[in-house]
This record gives structure tokens, C-alpha cells and sequence, in this order.
């Protein structure tokens, strides 16, 4: 079989972006008019300055991505822009619901916030030229991850909210700071596994058609999963051990093609579960929730997971409209369970669009990785895809019954302000990745066949013994 | 607010969400990036089956890997070969044809930037070989200003090798001639 590889050079597209961008804050704009009409009845009177804010924050991101990073992806921006502005909407209908208006909103910190993390988003893409740069902080971003997990359980700083201990409290300041120490791993697993995957995928026993490492190449997983573990046992979160473990367990299969981590990962993790089934009640009632969460001694412990299925029914396929469903019947309806306070609203045909905006997000992300040549800049843009995707699964298959419901934030539209600068973080790391992935190789000038004949350059080159 | 104007706004929403989605996709379909690989095999078989149902063509089409066989000519006897022919007698060869090793069968047209080859994923052809490095060797137009193209070891562990000997520093190549690196054996081609 003959096979031809040629390089392709894309168009930067960031005309398309633009439009797209354009449509995004159409939707956006569409839709918070759509909830004051269905509310009160009026066009909103502040609808000027939020449109104006909002469209001036994206149009930055869109103006440095032409100048600093003019191959970025064109996709990721417009979808987090509708993410972003869909989470908005959400929170400030649910702020109409419970009379919290103006400064006192959720909404009015949630802007803020937005703010703060598309000037976050700007920053890592004027800092960051290559994000190649960041393998050299390998073992110092290791280190910054799990000062960051483990911040929480400092006594003093860190904070008991809503029974998981992952909060910080700097000032007036709450803070998650698992949410940075997520791309902070990414980048440490990404640095550590480019160097050793050679001797992790070659080396092992065959069993059973499986190739199973060496006991010492176990090493990293299990500290991994026991740290995972110590999440779990110390802050009672198993949202962020499942993703932590799970984002490790993805790249070391990324980086090693081998199914026994796959294997070996799935065992560590039946064992964490039978271990936290028989060890901790807190557990046990979320598991006993998710099998049966309308049983009558289930309600009145806790009626948050019914109310959510039950909005999302009472949706049906088209919604309820904007503001006129009731989502804030539903506890943390702007957090947790943004996700059904949407389906609620927008339908099976919304809550589909937003799973499939996601999936284009995180398949962008995976495209990168593979279209980009260097190798921790491959197994980083897996890493960062993986996660959002993953901590996805977990936050919908939590509401939706698929797995036992675990408090994580969904990625751009919960109430929140870590989890929304991490997550422009990711954005903006993924969009520095993809530059460099679509930007056309380098030409190396080569002598006379170069734009610029400069004889030192032919003497360079040419390297005659 | 009648009710009318809420239900068109509540569809138009959707509507509108779905229009994004598929104008995204829509730029996705033309954002192609990275390297197109075609299996010319599988083209060659199409079009053969093509000729033989027109019956217009003559039945023996030569093989894809026949028809830049080098010297020997064997693929002579088709209309296109005498093109080629024509620019074999200049000598400057056009692209770079895997002969034997793990990617046997892939081709990538010469670069008047120049191509890097070795196991780094940065080098526009990566050989899955464990006996080259990392930046093997370069091919690229003549420094000197002349027609053609030079082969030049980056300093490899292992060496490139035309026939036996082991380059050092550049050496001009034309078509036919063959490279080792590790298992992997490269042809020049015109």
C-alpha cells in the first residue's frame, strides 16, 4: 500500500470566528431578553450596558487572539462564549426568581467574575508564547497541585461548606482551589509522562494479552490514586478524587497506548469505591440517593436530585421557556444543578445543544492534540479536554441519574468564580496549543533557496568536515 | 407580552442555538490542518476499475510503486511515463518514498525549505524506528546555488547511510538514490 503525506496549511479563520462570535452573543443577548420578557414583561432597561460589557469582553479575547495567536482555534471562543453567557442568563433568571437584584445578585458577581477571567484568559495568552515553556516547570507545577489540593485542610484558611472541605477563605474571599490544582497536574502529568513513557510502555509482563508494567513503573499511579484517596477521606470530595484520578489514568493511556493502565486503573478504582462504600456513610447515602431518589424516606432526606428530574420532564422536548420554568425549586439550581435549571427551560432540544457545544469543545481540544508536533503539547491538550469533558460526565451523569451524584462544578456556567477562571485558563491553554498546531511548520531558510541569502547562513548550513 | 411572541422567541432560541452548532460545524468542515495522508493504492484500484469498465485503457496499469521504480523502467510502456522520462534526465528528484522499515509505502513531496527526518515529532517525516535519533538527518535544496538536493546528517547515534558508507556532513543526492536510517530504508524519487 502507498501511502502520500503531504502538509496541509490552514487559513488562521478568524474572520469565521468573528461571525461565529457574533452568533454567539446574538444567543446570548436573545436569551436574556427572552427571560425579563417571560418574567416582568419588559425588555430589560440594563440590557444596554450588559450587552455592550459583554460584547466588549469577547471582542478582546478575539482582538488578542488575532494579534498574539492568530492560528488558534476558531471554534472554542464563540462555544465558550455561548457556555459562558447560557450559565449567565441562567443565574440571573434564577436571581429574578428569588428577588436578588442589581449588586446583590448572583449575577452581578458572576460578571465579575467573568471579567476577572477573560483578563485571566488575555494574560496566559500574552505570558505564554509557547506553551512548550511550561515542561520546564514540570515538578514545580507537581508541587503547586498538591500544596493547591491540599490547601483546604490547612486549619485556618481552609472552609467546611455544604460538608466538603474544599474551600479556601482569604478575606471575604471563598476559594476552590482544586480547580487550579486540576491544570496544574495536566501540566505536571503531561512533563512527567513524556519523559517516561518509553520505559512505562515497553517494559512488563505479558499477561493474558495485556502488558502489565513493572512494579516500579507503578510507581506514579498509585501515588495518584492514594492521593486521590486522601482527597476523598480528608475533604469528602468525590467529585475532585474522581476527576484527578480519572484525568491520570486517561494520559497515562494517551501516553503509553497500553489498555492494562486502562485495567490496572479500573481495579484501583472498584477497590476506592468498595473502600468508601463500607467507610463512610456520607457515601453510602449519596449511592442509596441515585438508586432510588424518589422513595419517600430519600425525599425528605434530600429532594435536590427529584426536583431536578422532575424539572427536566416537566421541560419536555422544547422548554418551558426562559423564565418561566421553576428551577429555583431545586437547591443549588445555580451551581450543581445548572444543568437541569437549564434542561428545565430550553428543553431536551437546549440541553442537547449544550452537551453537543461541550463535545465540539473538548473534540477541538483532542484535534489539537493530535495536530500539534510536540509531544507534551499533545499529551496537555488531551490532559485539559479530558478534564473538562470528564468533570462534564460527572456533574450531567450525577443530575441525570447515570452515576451517584458528587458536587463539581459544570465547566463555564455554574455559579462560581475558580471554577470560571480555571476554566478560561484551559481555554486559553488550549488555544495557545492549537496556534501551534495549525501555524504552518517553519520554513528553515536554507542558503540561496531561503528569502534571505545571508553567506553565513550557507556556511552554517552546510557543515562540511 | 402575548403568548405568541413568548413561543416564537422560546423556539427562536432553539432555533438559534442549533444554527450556531451547525454553522460551527460548518467551519470545522473546511478547517483541515496537518497532514493529509491519501493511500494511493486505494485510489489506483478505483481508477483501474474505472479503466476497465470504460475498456478504453489497456489492461496491465502499472502499479503505483512501479511506475517511479528507478532505472530499470519498468513502467515504460503507460502514456505518463515518458513525461517522466523526460524528467528523470534532469536528475532533481521531487519527493521522498519510504522503501523499507515500520512506514514502508509513505511518500512526501521535497520541501524547498527542507525536510527533517528522525523519531522527534517536530520532523516532517517521524520514523517509528528505534535505531534513529531524535533530528536525524535533513534534506534540502543545494547550498551552493546549484540544481538539486543535499542529504546532511545532524549528528545522529547511528548514522545515515547511502549504500555503505556513512555520511558525513552533506552530500548532493538525485533520484535513485537510496538512504539507510536504522531499519528504514528511503528512496529519492522523481
Amino acid at each position: 500500500m502507498t501511502t502520500t503525506v503531504e502538509p496541509l496549511t490552514p487559513r488562521t479563520r478568524r474572520g469565521a470566528e468573528l461571525l461565529l462570535l457574533i452568533l454567539a452573543i446574538g444567543i446570548v443577548l436573545l436569551a436574556w431578553v427572552t427571560t425579563d420578557l417571560n418574567r416582568n414583561g419588559t425588555v430589560p432597561a440594563n440590557i444596554i450596558p450588559i450587552a455592550g460589557g459583554f460584547t466588549a469582553l469577547v471582542l478582546t479575547v478575539h482582538l488578542v487572539l488575532r494579534w498574539k495567536a492568530a492560528y488558534a482555534d476558531p471554534v472554542l471562543l464563540p462555544i465558550t462564549t455561548v457556555l459562558n453567557g447560557l450559565g449567565l442568563v441562567m443565574i440571573h433568571r434564577l436571581d429574578l426568581a428569588r428577588g436578588k437584584l442589581g449588586t446583590d445578585g448572583d449575577a452581578y458577581r458572576q460578571i465579575i467574575w467573568t471579567t476577572l477571567a477573560v483578563a485571566l484568559a488575555v494574560a496566559v495568552l500574552f505570558v505564554l508564547r509557547d506553551h512548550r515553556l511550561l515542561r520546564r516547570y514540570t515538578y514545580v507545577t507537581m508541587a503547586v497541585g498538591f500544596v493547591l489540593l491540599l490547601l483546604p485542610l490547612v486549619p485556618g484558611i481552609g472552609r467546611t461548606i455544604n460538608g466538603s472541605q474544599i474551600w479556601i477563605s482569604v478575606g471575604p474571599l471563598n476559594f476552590q482551589p482544586g480547580e487550579f490544582a486540576k491544570i496544574a497536574l495536566a501540566i505536571f502529568f503531561a512533563g512527567y509522562l513524556v519523559q517516561t513513557r518509553d520505559v512505562l510502555s515497553l517494559a512488563g509482563k505479558k499477561v493474558l494479552g495485556f502488558t502489565f508494567p513493572r512494579g516500579r513503573d507503578l510507581g506514579p499511579i498509585l501515588v495518584a490514586w492514594v492521593l486521590a484517596l486522601l482527597v476523598l477521606v480528608f475533604q469528602k470530595d468525590l467529585g475532585s478524587a474522581l476527576l484527578f484520578f480519572g484525568l491520570f489514568v486517561a494520559m497515562l493511556y494517551v501516553a503509553t497506548e497500553r489498555v492494562s493502565w486502562i485495567a490496572i486503573g479500573l481495579m484501583l478504582f472498584a477497590a476506592a469505591v468498595a473502600f468508601a462504600l463500607s467507610a463512610f456513610t456520607h457515601f453510602q447515602k449519596r449511592v442509596d440517593l441515585w438508586l432510588d431518589p424518589f422513595s419517600p424516606d430519600n425525599l425528605e432526606r434530600s429532594n435536590q436530585l427529584a426536583n431536578g428530574l422532575w424539572g427536566m420532564a416537566s421541560g419536555g422536548l422544547t422548554g418551558t421557556g426562559l423564565g418561566a420554568g421553576r428551577p429555583y425549586l431545586t437547591s443549588f439550581a445555580e451551581s450543581d444543578f445548572i444543568f437541569p435549571s437549564l434542561g428545565e427551560e430550553l428543553g431536551l432540544f437546549g440541553s442537547v445543544a449544550i452537551i453537543v457545544l461541550y463535545l465540539i469543545f473538548c473534540e477541538r481540544g483532542i484535534r489539537t492534540a493530535l495536530g500539534v508536533r510536540d509531544g507534551f503539547g499533545k499529551l496537555l491538550a488531551i490532559g485539559l479536554a479530558f478534564s473538562v469533558a470528564f468533570q462534564l460526565f460527572i456533574v450531567v451523569g450525577g443530575v441525570t441519574r447515570v452515576i451517584p451524584l458528587t458536587g463539581l462544578t459544570t465547566p463555564f456556567m455554574s455559579l462560581g468564580g475558580s471554577s470560571l477562571l480555571a476554566n478560561w485558563v484551559i481555554m486559553a491553554l488550549l488555544l495557545r496549543i492549537s496556534d501551534q498546531a495549525r501555524r504552518p511548520m517553519p520554513e528553515i531558510p536554507v542558503g540561496v533557496a531561503a528569502d534571505e541569502p545571508a553567506p553565513a547562513e550557507v556556511t552554517q548550513v552546510v557543515r562540511l568536515t | 407580552m402575548s403568548e405568541l411572541t413568548l413561543t416564537l422567541l422560546r423556539l427562536g432560541l432553539l432555533a438559534l442555538l442549533w444554527l450556531f452548532i451547525f454553522s460551527v460545524v460548518g467551519v470545522l468542515r473546511t478547517d483541515i490542518y496537518g497532514t493529509a495522508v491519501s493511500r494511493r493504492g486505494q485510489r489506483k484500484a478505483l481508477k483501474q476499475a474505472a479503466k476497465q469498465d470504460s475498456k478504453a485503457a489497456p489492461r496491465r496499469t502499472p502499479s503505483p510503486a512501479a511506475v517511479g521504480a528507478g532505472a530499470a523502467g519498468a513502467a515504460a510502456v503507460t502514456p505518463e511515463a515518458p513525461a517522466r522520462k523526460g524528467r528523470r534526465g534532469k536528475g532533481s528528484p521531487t519527493t521522498l518514498v519510504v522503501t523499507e522499515g515500520p512506514l514502508t509505502g509513505t511518500s512526501l513531496p521535497l520541501r524547498s525549505g527542507g525536510i527533517l527526518i528522525g523519531r522527534n515529532p517536530e520532523c516532517a517525516l517521524v520514523l517509528d524506528d528505534d535505531y534513529a535519533s531524535g533530528r536525524h538527518c535533513r534534506i534540502h535544496p543545494d547550498p551552493s546555488g546549484r540544481d538539486g538536493w543535499v542529504v546532511e546528517d545532524l549528528g545522529s547515534t547511528n548514522g545515515t547511510f547511502i549504500g555503505r558508507d556513512r555520511l558525513t556532513g552533506a552530500r548532493p543526492v538525485e533520484i535513485g538514490t537510496t538512504l539507510r536510517i536504522g531499519k528504514t530504508v528511503l528512496e529519492l524519487r522523481g
